[in-house]
């Protein structure tokens, strides 16, 4: 399209002459890279740079309707100020409760990992200021998602948006990806009857999350789904998974790892299948072992890829709003609410203001937790594996 | 990557090449446990679109014929009773998915193509002042400046600048911040940006239109395919390229005879991914849609109702979505993996 385009404005500008037509084509050809890349580049820009910013500013200010229109203050980090300190701080980043000594046993081994790491790094030669300051940041934000997490799960504490989001993110993609491995690992043998397993693994990807929402709904309810005689066999007909804050979270990541299984699946099953059969086969005849095999063969293949799978379902993950919405409704209380979610609320609510907070709150946390990903575990692994 | 021979199965019998039998036994144990764990929910969901509304309140009824009888009610109710209240949306979602995606393959590919074979150097003075320049029509237009008064004096600023102060530094970036720049995009919660699209597409008078839903999803899916589709192109060599070159065909030529036929098995799987993401998206259809270009998510999101979810009315709806991509995905299903696969290695 964009190419004909071109084409039709330099032919009205180009005098009609056949040396002309042909350094026409060339101008053309030489200008292919512009051509090519601009489309998206331009799209992208208008599309997500340009509100990216309108919503930066929204974030700052206040939204309100007044007679013929709205009408947008500024005020500064209030809306922030608000998420993190004040009214919605309870809301966003939960109650702080006392840390349980289980939690402070994890929260200790973290640290000295963390302090042994960043001092290994201070002393050695390949220390710079820069490598050092973000080493700093890292750590210091770290510590307080640790923080954070520890003290609103245990006791008295309840877990604020944020956290929860953390918790469908990690228990999602962890179960997710080790599923996803297992069956890739198991279909990979020359099994008969493997392309069907491929087909119907594959289907829970193709259905709308809004769908896989009410279906979990209706297969969890405990009178008219499938499993109510169960309940009743077990007892548990009087209680509701929904109005306990464990199980509905359960709810949720089950239903989100049911859904995005197969596309873990589906990627390691093709990495391994990647694996030539005369690579395997050099091995043994170099006398390996299977765990050698295991190492040195399969691991260096599914390892890279792994990573990156990881990375983009963590991405993914991270915006996870249709499942609660509908599964829980974000109950009980706030229990499943996850970020996307309470921005979705406050925008229903038009305090878009804190909407764009929330987002950009979001938007700061799937960034530093994929940066830490890919410089701290990503680059590791594949070196371990080289 | 290697040539792939047939047969793999070698990491779990002690002779990797031949399985026990007791080994093979456990496989398809495992195999059918996740089997049943992946088709029970859609069974259900498919029965219950053939049960009446009694027979699902009633409490389970499993199988049809023996503990409830099937019918037809609800997809005569739905399809034919309301007239267009199931059609169009259905041709909505037809439309947007399809346009969009073809769409999103055609700009996507091109780009990646182009980040995969030619060196940028995108100036990064220019680009700060770019978005500086943004920032003052946001905040003009913030003050109350009427919005094309304000892109205007934006435009004007930039180009003064970039005259300027905009080759002033020397560039160190390069196609990889391109393509992390891309991709970063994907990062965003939708809910982050639909306010001003929403705001955007008003302005623009493109609310409640087709073409409206079609530019927000290709641009939301334009860093799926170009972050699928790059490395992919690495893999072809460029040699054969060259010798194109060489007998004088130009660089459009090359990639629509040499490259894309090359590149079909990702293009296919890039495809159906990036249909099924328009296909099955809620966010960005429930503020752009108004009621003609209402689409199948909405819909079925719409079914519940203050009575209570209409269960029937839902699975009718999911499965009319779902049967479409499934009969697509059995058809390009051989495509799928190996595509997205040589876009993950390296990605």
């Amino acid at each position: 399209m964009q190419q004909a385009e071109d084409k039709r404005l330099t032919d009205v500008i180009s005098v009609p002459r056949r040396a002309e037509r042909r350094s026409i084509g060339a101008i053309l050809d030489a200008a292919s890279p512009n051509v090519l890349l601009l489309p998206a580049v331009v799209i992208v820009l208008v599309l997500s740079l340009f509100p990216l910013i309108v919503s930066l500013y929204l974030s700052l200010s206040r939204f309100q309707f007044v007679r013929g229109g709205f009408q947008i203050t500024f005020i500064g980090f209030r809306n922030y100020e608000k998420l993190l300190f004040g009214s919605e701080q309870r809301h966003f980043l939960g109650k702080l409760g006392v840390i349980e000594p289980i939690w402070l046993v994890l929260l200790a081994v973290l640290g000295v990992s963390m302090a042994v790491m960043f001092f290994q790094y201070a002393t050695s030669s390949r220390m710079k200021p820069f490598g050092l300051i973000m080493r700093v940041i890292t750590v210091a934000l770290t510590a307080a998602f640790a923080l954070l997490m520890a003290s609103t799960l245990s006791g008295e504490g309840l877990p604020g948006t944020i956290v929860v989001t953390l918790i469908f993110v990690f228990g999602s993609v962890t179960l997710q990806y080790f599923i996803g491995l297992g069956l890739a690992l198991l279909l990979s043998q020359n099994l008969p009857g493997k392309r069907f397993f491929r087909i119907a693994f594959l289907l829970p990807m193709m259905i709308t999350p809004v769908g896989i929402g009410f279906l979990f709904k209706m297969l969890t309810n405990t009178t008219q789904g499938p499993f109510a005689p169960l309940w009743i066999a077990l007892g548990l007909i009087d209680y509701s998974w929904v109005q306990d804050a464990g199980t509905a979270r359960l709810a949720v990541i089950i239903g989100d790892v049911w859904q995005w299984t197969p596309f873990m699946f589906i990627i390691l099953l093709a990495a391994l299948e990647g694996v030539s059969r005369e690579t395997v086969e050099a091995g043994l005849v170099d006398g390996a072992n299977r765990t050698q095999l295991f190492r040195f063969i399969l691991l260096p293949e599914i390892v890279p890829v792994s990573t990156t799978l990881i990375l983009i379902r963590l991405i993914e993950a991270f915006k996870i709003v249709d499942m609660p919405n509908i599964l829980t409704g974000g109950g009980p209380g706030t229990a499943t609410e996850s970020v996307t979610l309470h921005a979705y609320n406050n925008w229903r609510a038009l305090d878009l203001g804190l909407s764009s907070a929330l987002s950009y709150l979001l938007l700061f946390t799937v960034t530093f937790v994929a940066m830490v990903f890919v410089n701290f575990v990503r680059h590791r692994a594949i070196e371990a594996v080289g | 990557m290697a040539a792939t021979p047939k047969n793999r199965s070698w990491f779990m019998a002690s002779n990797p090449f031949k399985m026990s039998p007791m080994w093979k036994l456990i496989s398809y144990f495992i195999l059918g446990i996740w089997t049943t764990i992946v088709l029970f929910p859609l069974y259900w969901l498919f029965i219950t679109a053939f049960k009446k509304p009694i027979d699902v309140q009633a409490g389970p009824r499993y199988l049809p014929f023996i503990d409830f009888q099937p019918t037809l009610d609800t997809w005569n109710d739905l399809l034919f009773q309301q007239g267009n209240f199931v059609l169009r949306p259905y041709t909505n979602t037809i439309i947007i998915g399809i346009v969009s995606a073809i769409l999103a393959l055609i700009i996507g590919t091109a780009a990646s193509y182009a980040l995969n074979r030619f060196t940028y150097r995108p100036k990064p003075g220019l680009i700060g002042v770019f978005i500086l320049c943004i920032v003052l029509m946001v905040v003009l237009i913030g003050v109350g400046l009427p919005w094309f008064a304000a892109v205007a004096v934006g435009l004007g600023i930039f180009f003064l600048l970039a005259q300027t102060i905009g080759k002033r530094f020397k560039g160190t970036m390069g196609n990889s911040d391109i393509a992390f720049w891309l991709i970063s995009q994907r990062m965003l919660p939708p809910i982050a940006v639909i306010i001003p699209i929403y705001v955007m597409f008003q302005q623009a008078s493109l609310l409640n239109t087709h073409v409206g839903v079609i530019i927000a999803y290709t641009s939301v899916n334009l860093p799926l395919v170009i972050w699928f589709m790059r490395d992919y192109f690495n893999s072809i060599p460029i040699e054969l390229e060259e010798s194109a070159f060489i007998d004088g065909a130009s660089r459009y030529t090359v990639l629509w005879r040499i490259v894309l036929p090359l590149a079909m098995p990702g293009l296919i799987a890039t495809f159906l991914i990036v249909l099924v993401f328009a296909w099955n998206e809620y966010t960005l259809a429930l503020f752009l849609t108004g009621a003609e270009t209402q689409t199948m998510p909405l819909l079925v999101a719409a079914q519940n109702a203050t009575r209570g979810p209409q269960w029937w009315n839902i699975s009718v709806l999911v499965t009319l979505m779902i049967a479409p991509i499934v009969v697509l995905a059995i058809f390009l299903e051989r495509y799928i993996a190996k595509g997205i696969l040589v876009g993950a290695v390296k990605g």
